[in-house]
This record gives C-alpha cells, sequence and structure tokens, in this order.
C-alpha cells in the first residue's frame, strides 16, 4: 500500500483515493466510519454531560502526559541504537519503588499518603526525584554499556537480553520491596487542587503538574534534538550510523549518554506516575505495555509521534472507562486494542514512522 | 550428502533422540505419579507451545510473543463453554467446546496475524506482545469472561480424568499431540506451501517479485501458529484444572520466549528440550532454601547467560558438541562448518 502511494506522492488526494486497489480504499473508508461514529458518539455523551467531558478529558490529557514522559526515552533509544527496551517499563518500576524508599526514610514515614493532607516538604519530594532518577540511568547505561553494546546491531538479541534484565529486575523488586501498592506523596507546598477557569468544578493540581512537565519535556527534548550539537549528532546517527563514526565522532560515547537519558525519562515517568498513580510491582508490565502502544501508534524513534501516541493512548482509555455503555465499561481494554487495529490497518509503520 | 548414509554424526543426533523417545514412551512405568505430571506432561504441553514460537521463527522468520495470548484464546473458550466455576453458565459437551476454542484461537490467530503481517522483524516482536498483554489486561477485566479470579473446576472430558491422582492418560495425549505436531511441522516445511513461506523468511521481496501475496503468507502461518499454540493452551487446561488471567500474563508469555531461547529458537526440537529444562529446573529448585522463592530470578540469569554466550541454546550446543565428535569418529578435520541435509529443514539465523 505504501508502495502504492509513494509513487503518486507529487498528486493531491484525490487522485491519490483514486489510485488506491480497492481493498485498501474500503479500509480506508471502514477506518473513516469508526472514526466518523467514535466522534458523533463523545459529542453525544459531552453535550448530555460537559462538566464530566471536561474531567475525563483532563485526565486523559495528564495520562497523556505521563505516557509522554516514558515513552519518549523508549522512542529516543530506540531511534538511534535500533535497541527496543524491554525493560523500560521495568526501569520505570524501579524508580517508583526507589523513590518511595528515600521518601520514607526522608519523612520517618510519615508522608506515604497519597490523597489527603501531605506531610512531605519540597525536598521529600524533590530528592527521591532526582536520586531515583539518576539511579536508573546509570542502571541503564550500565546494561548498555555490559550488555548491549558489543551486540549492536542483533536486534533480537538485544531485544531478549533486556527481556532477561526485565525478569531478573522484577523477581528482584518483590524480594526486595513487597508488593504492596503505595503512592509518593507530593510536596505540601503544592496546592491539592487548583479551580478551573470559568467553572466552579476543581481538578487535582500534581495532574496538571505532570501535564506541564510533560510539555516543557516534549519542547526541551525537541530543542535539543533540532538545535544543539548533541541532538545533530543523534538525527544523524538515526539516518546513518556509520557515516557518522567516519566522520569522527565518537558514536559510541552519543549513544551511552542517549541510553543514559532514555533510562532517567524511564525513571522521571516512574516518580511522577507513583506520585499521580500508585508504585506498584505491576508497573513494569503496565509500563512496558504503554510503552508499545505510544510508539507502535505513534511510529518508533518519532519525538512527535509518541506525543500523538501519548495523547492517543491517553485520551481512550480516559473516555473508554466512562463513555461506554454502562455494564461494558469493563470491556475498554478492547477500545486500545481497536485504536492498534485502525493505525496499524493504515499505517503499518505508525502514524510518523518511517521504514529503517 | 547422501541423506540416508548413517555417518557417525547422524547416529549421534539420531541415537539419542530415539532413547530419548523411548524413555517418553515407557515413562509412565520408570517415574513417580508426581514427576510424570509436575515435570514430563507439564514439559510436554509447554513445549507445544514453544513449538508454535519455534515454528514461527524458524520456519517464517516471525518471532512472536502472541503464542500465549492464542493459547489463552484457546483455554478460556473453551473453559467457558464447558461446566466451571466462574465463566460464562453454558455447559457443552468437552469435546465440542475443545473443538470450538481451538477455532476461536486460530481465528484470534488469523485476525491478529492480518494485523501484524506486514510489520517485520522487531516490530512484528512489538506488535504481538502488545497485543499479547492486551489479551491479559482483557480477560482480567471482563469478568463474563474470566476476571482475576479465572474460571475454576473445568470439566473434562472422561479419558483425561483426575491431572492429580491418575496422570498417565493425560501424559499419553500430551505426548501425542507432541509427536503429532513434531510430525506435522516436519512435513509441513516439505510442502509447497511449506517452502514459500521459508522464501518468505529468507527474502520477502523477492517472494513478491515472485508473484506471492507475502502479508497473506505470513497471515496463514500465525494462523498454523495460533493452532499449535492452542493445543498446548487446552492441554494446559486440562492439566490445571483451571485457566486465570495468571496463566496468560506477562511472565508466562516470557517463559514461553526464555523455553524457545534454552531449548534453542530455530530447531524445532529444542522447544521440548527447552520445557524440559525448564519444567525440571522449576521442579528441582523448589527445594532448594535459597532459590525456592527466587526461581525466576534464576531463570532470567541462565536466560541472559544462554543469550549472550550460545544463541543457538541447547540444541545449539549439542549440535556444536555432535558435529565435532562426528569429525573426529569420521577422521576429518574438525573445522569445517556444518553443511548438509539437515541445514536445509533447520536454517540458522544469517
Amino acid at each position: 500500500m505504501s508502495e502504492a502511494t509513494a509513487g503518486v506522492a507529487d498528486l493531491d488526494w484525490r487522485s491519490r483515493l483514486a489510485a488506491l486497489p480497492p481493498g485498501a480504499l474500503a479500509l480506508r473508508i471502514a477506518v473513516a466510519v469508526v472514526v466518523g461514529f467514535v466522534a458523533v458518539w463523545v459529542s453525544y455523551k459531552a453535550y448530555g454531560d460537559p462538566r464530566q467531558f471536561v474531567i475525563v478529558g483532563l485526565n486523559g490529557l495528564t495520562l497523556a502526559g505521563l505516557y509522554f514522559v516514558v515513552a519518549s526515552g523508549f522512542t529516543l533509544i530506540f531511534g538511534l541504537m535500533r535497541v527496543v527496551n524491554m525493560a523500560h517499563g521495568s526501569l520505570y518500576m524501579l524508580a517508583g519503588f526507589f523513590a518511595l524508599e528515600l521518601q520514607t526514610k526522608l519523612t520517618g514515614g510519615e508522608a506515604t499518603s497519597a490523597f489527603g493532607s501531605s506531610e512531605a516538604g519540597l525536598g521529600d519530594w524533590i530528592i527521591p526525584l532526582v536520586v531515583a532518577c539518576l539511579a536508573v540511568g546509570v542502571i541503564g547505561l550500565v546494561m548498555q554499556q555490559v550488555f548491549l553494546r558489543w551486540n549492536q546491531g542483533q536486534d533480537l538479541r538485544q531485544a531478549l537480553i533486556t527481556i532477561a534484565i526485565s525478569i531478573i529486575i522484577a523477581d528482584q523488586t518483590l524480594a526486595h520491596f513487597g508488593g504492596i501498592a503505595e503512592s509518593l506523596a507530593a510536596p505540601d507546598s503544592f496546592p491539592e487542587s487548583v479551580h478551573l477557569p470559568f467553572s466552579d468544578l476543581t481538578y487535582p493540581f500534581f495532574r496538571i503538574f505532570v501535564l506541564l512537565v510533560a510539555i516543557a519535556l516534549g519542547l526541551c527534548l525537541w530543542a535539543m534534538i533540532q538545535r544543539t550539537r548533541f541532538g545533530m549528532i543523534v538525527r544523524a546517527g538515526v539516518d546513518d550510523r556509520q557515516m557518522v563514526s567516519a566522520l569522527g565522532i565518537n558514536i559510541q560515547l552519543v549513544f551511552a549518554a542517549a541510553f543514559f537519558l532514555g533510562a532517567t525519562l524511564a525513571g522521571l515517568g516512574g516518580v511522577l506516575g507513583g506520585t499521580m498513580i500508585s508504585v506498584d510491582k505491576a508497573n513494569d508490565t503496565q509500563y512496558l505495555l504503554i510503552s508499545l502502544i505510544v510508539v507502535i501508534i505513534g511510529g518508533m524513534g518519532s519525538l512527535a509521534g509518541a506525543a500523538i501516541g501519548a495523547l492517543a493512548l491517553g485520551l481512550v482509555d480516559s473516555f473508554g472507562d466512562v463513555y461506554l455503555p454502562a455494564g461494558y465499561t469493563n470491556y475498554s481494554i478492547l477500545l486500545i486494542f481497536g485504536l492498534l487495529v485502525l493505525v496499524l490497518a493504515v499505517r503499518p509503520l505508525g502514524l510518523f514512522g518511517r521504514p529503517a | 550428502m547422501n541423506r540416508s548414509a548413517l555417518t557417525p554424526e547422524r547416529a549421534l543426533w539420531w541415537g539419542p533422540a530415539l532413547v530419548l523417545t523411548l524413555i517418553l514412551v515407557i515413562a509412565p512405568l520408570l517415574f513417580s505419579d508426581f514427576y510424570l505430571s509436575q515435570v514430563l506432561t507439564k514439559a510436554l504441553w509447554l513445549g507445544i507451545a514453544a513449538a508454535s514460537l519455534i515454528f514461527l521463527a524458524a520456519y517464517v522468520g516471525m518471532v512472536s510473543l502472541g503464542q500465549v495470548a492464542l493459547y489463552g484464546i484457546a483455554g478460556f473458550t473453551m473453559a467457558n463453554l464447558v461446566e466451571a466455576d466462574g465463566g460464562s453458565p453454558i455447559a457443552w459437551n468437552p469435546w465440542l467446546a475443545t473443538l470450538v476454542g481451538i477455532l476461536a484461537a486460530v481465528g484470534a490467530g488469523l485476525f491478529f496475524g492480518a494485523i501484524a503481517s506486514r510489520s517485520y522483524g522487531i516490530y512484528f516482536l512489538m506488535i504481538t506482545l502488545a497485543i499479547a498483554v492486551l489479551t491479559y489486561y482483557f480477560f482480567g477485566q471482563v469478568t463474563q469472561f474470566s476476571g482475576f479470579g479465572g474460571v475454576n473446576s473445568v470439566e473434562r472430558p472422561a479419558i483425561v480424568s483426575n491431572p492429580v491422582t491418575d496422570p498417565v492418560n493425560l501424559f499419553y495425549i500430551a505426548l501425542l499431540t507432541s509427536a503429532a505436531v513434531y510430525a506435522f511441522v516436519r512435513y509441513l516445511a516439505r510442502t509447497p506451501f511449506g517452502l514459500a513461506l521459508q522464501g518468505v523468511r529468507d527474502d520477502p521481496s523477492r517472494m513478491r517479485a515472485l508473484g506471492y501475496n507475502v502479508p497473506l503468507l505470513r497471515m496463514l502461518a500465525f494462523g498454523l501458529g495460533a493452532l499449535i499454540a492452542a493445543f498446548a493452551g487446552i492441554i494446559s487446561v486440562w492439566w490445571n484444572t483451571r485457566i486465570s488471567p495468571g496463566s496468560i500474563d506477562l511472565t508466562r508469555t516470557i517463559d514461553v520466549l526464555v523455553i524457545a531461547v534454552i531449548g534453542g529458537l530455530f530447531r524445532l526440537e529444542g522447544a521440548w528440550v527447552g520445557a524440559f529444562a525448564f519444567a525440571a529446573l522449576d521442579n528441582w529448585t523448589r527445594g532448594l532454601d535459597v532459590v525456592g522463592q527466587r526461581f525466576n530470578t534464576v531463570i532470567g540469569v541462565i536466560f541472559l547467560v544462554i543469550v549472550l554466550l550460545s544463541p543457538g541454546g541447547l540444541m545449539g550446543i549439542w549440535q556444536s558438541i555432535t558435529d565435532f565428535l562426528g569429525r573426529r569418529l569420521a577422521g576429518k578435520p574438525p573445522a569445517r562448518p556444518s553443511a548438509g541435509a539437515r541445514a536445509s529443514d533447520s536454517p540458522q539465523p544469517s
């Protein structure tokens, strides 16, 4: 299908549509019908209860922010090194447990309730955040240097190695931290909730904060990749690794830095998610799945794709739980599956994906 | 190399295989009921699950992590259709439910295959993994079919008997199914369809140029993989007498991958070799104080070592040993890399 459209890319959309084989055309029509139906249904529900729409929409956006933070690290590592880091969810989970442990030590175990009044000072949240991110970044770096570096280019083998590491991390986490789900306490200097403008609605402040962090992070990463020397090397490395090293650039150093950064982003996600939702031993599966879906939808290695993918997943996740007909809300997982099917049916490489 | 000649290498290969097969056939006489059920029968159905993965990886070049989800679909469908605690209230004949379960898994396999078959290599792995985890969450959430408690006390056909007090029947069912799956895949590899699949594995663009519908072939192969996985799913439900989302979670998905890699991802026999190693190790470490609770760490480390040091797995190690010994016995220099009849039906990754 992509071959069919590639040759006629210069034509306008009408002729491009006509040039499609009948099967692909029917597929596109089916996709359009599904998307149209979803849009009508959401508008109908939103008209019925606009306040619910705002809250659920914000839930979706803030979830999308968290998903973007996690998936941006995953897609960064893949884009540059073609490594699918199956331990990404494990790094997310580890950061949450590290931060929780440290916060409990700092506050003497007084501040572990997420909802209600928080006893943690700003430092009791910031210090665990920084330490957990760095610790997880270093674990990622060691993983890359010890196990992945000398298997460059063997993507299946590298994926298997990271799977093995994720098994070990999951089991050791269970052994050391136990299986009880807990939340990190947000700093007490943060307000608990904010009033939304033009309404009498309130919304948890920390979730808005996560969304703002995600937007800032997205802009920083974009600026770094587009404007700095490091970003230029990364972009060149994505296109042609050998040429970059032939130009005298130490690509191994760039790889190490990118892996450290990617793992740190998993850690940042883990601490933000651990404060916003909870720290749980099931986080590794959950956030591996989220990273996978976000980059499958958005296209591997693309930052914009990760943003779009995170947005789509966050909104589907949040609206699916509420907007399905009563009695069927537990089928919401099928909507995520449907999202995956829709995107892959039209674009097998994801929305922003390019062939390797 | 002449196919029928009995070279020392062939003798070293077929001798142990025959002895092992013989041991399996008379296993109920040799082993205790506990060992027969907990290690051998378990290894046989885990082996069938791993064989569905190895079939796809070795013959079609599709390393799938969706096989456990597919066996879960077969198992859950069957468990919901017969009399059981939890799940739907339908109570069909167990054989009919088994058939419908297998068909459901094949249907799901064809559908998943249609979604994923245009993606290759690591993308394919990721998409199948995403599908697998979504399937796990689906059965966890949808209480009409399962919920996290799962479906318990699943009714079985009379011939399966009680797998704890009378494990012999289920052992032979698993053994015969394993043999049938093995023979089927080896036969399939020689048919025009099987050769086309191997062509797709080696060079999809050339196959497309030759006029083959590559996505369709890959989709059909995935459906066949689902059929094999479905057998494993049905036997696992009979063996456990229950199925829950925990039976198809990420750990279990990875277990089957670990089994395939330990056995040898590109040798069909490796499925059962790896499964036996896995089940025996599981059984053995349970008795040890130090590692009893930390079985997954042990498995993770073994998996890591195998992936790092011997990508061919146990079968790869055995192959090197037989090649070396065979050449010694035949008086040839040991340096030449192995080639010949075996290489054509059991490819190594290039």
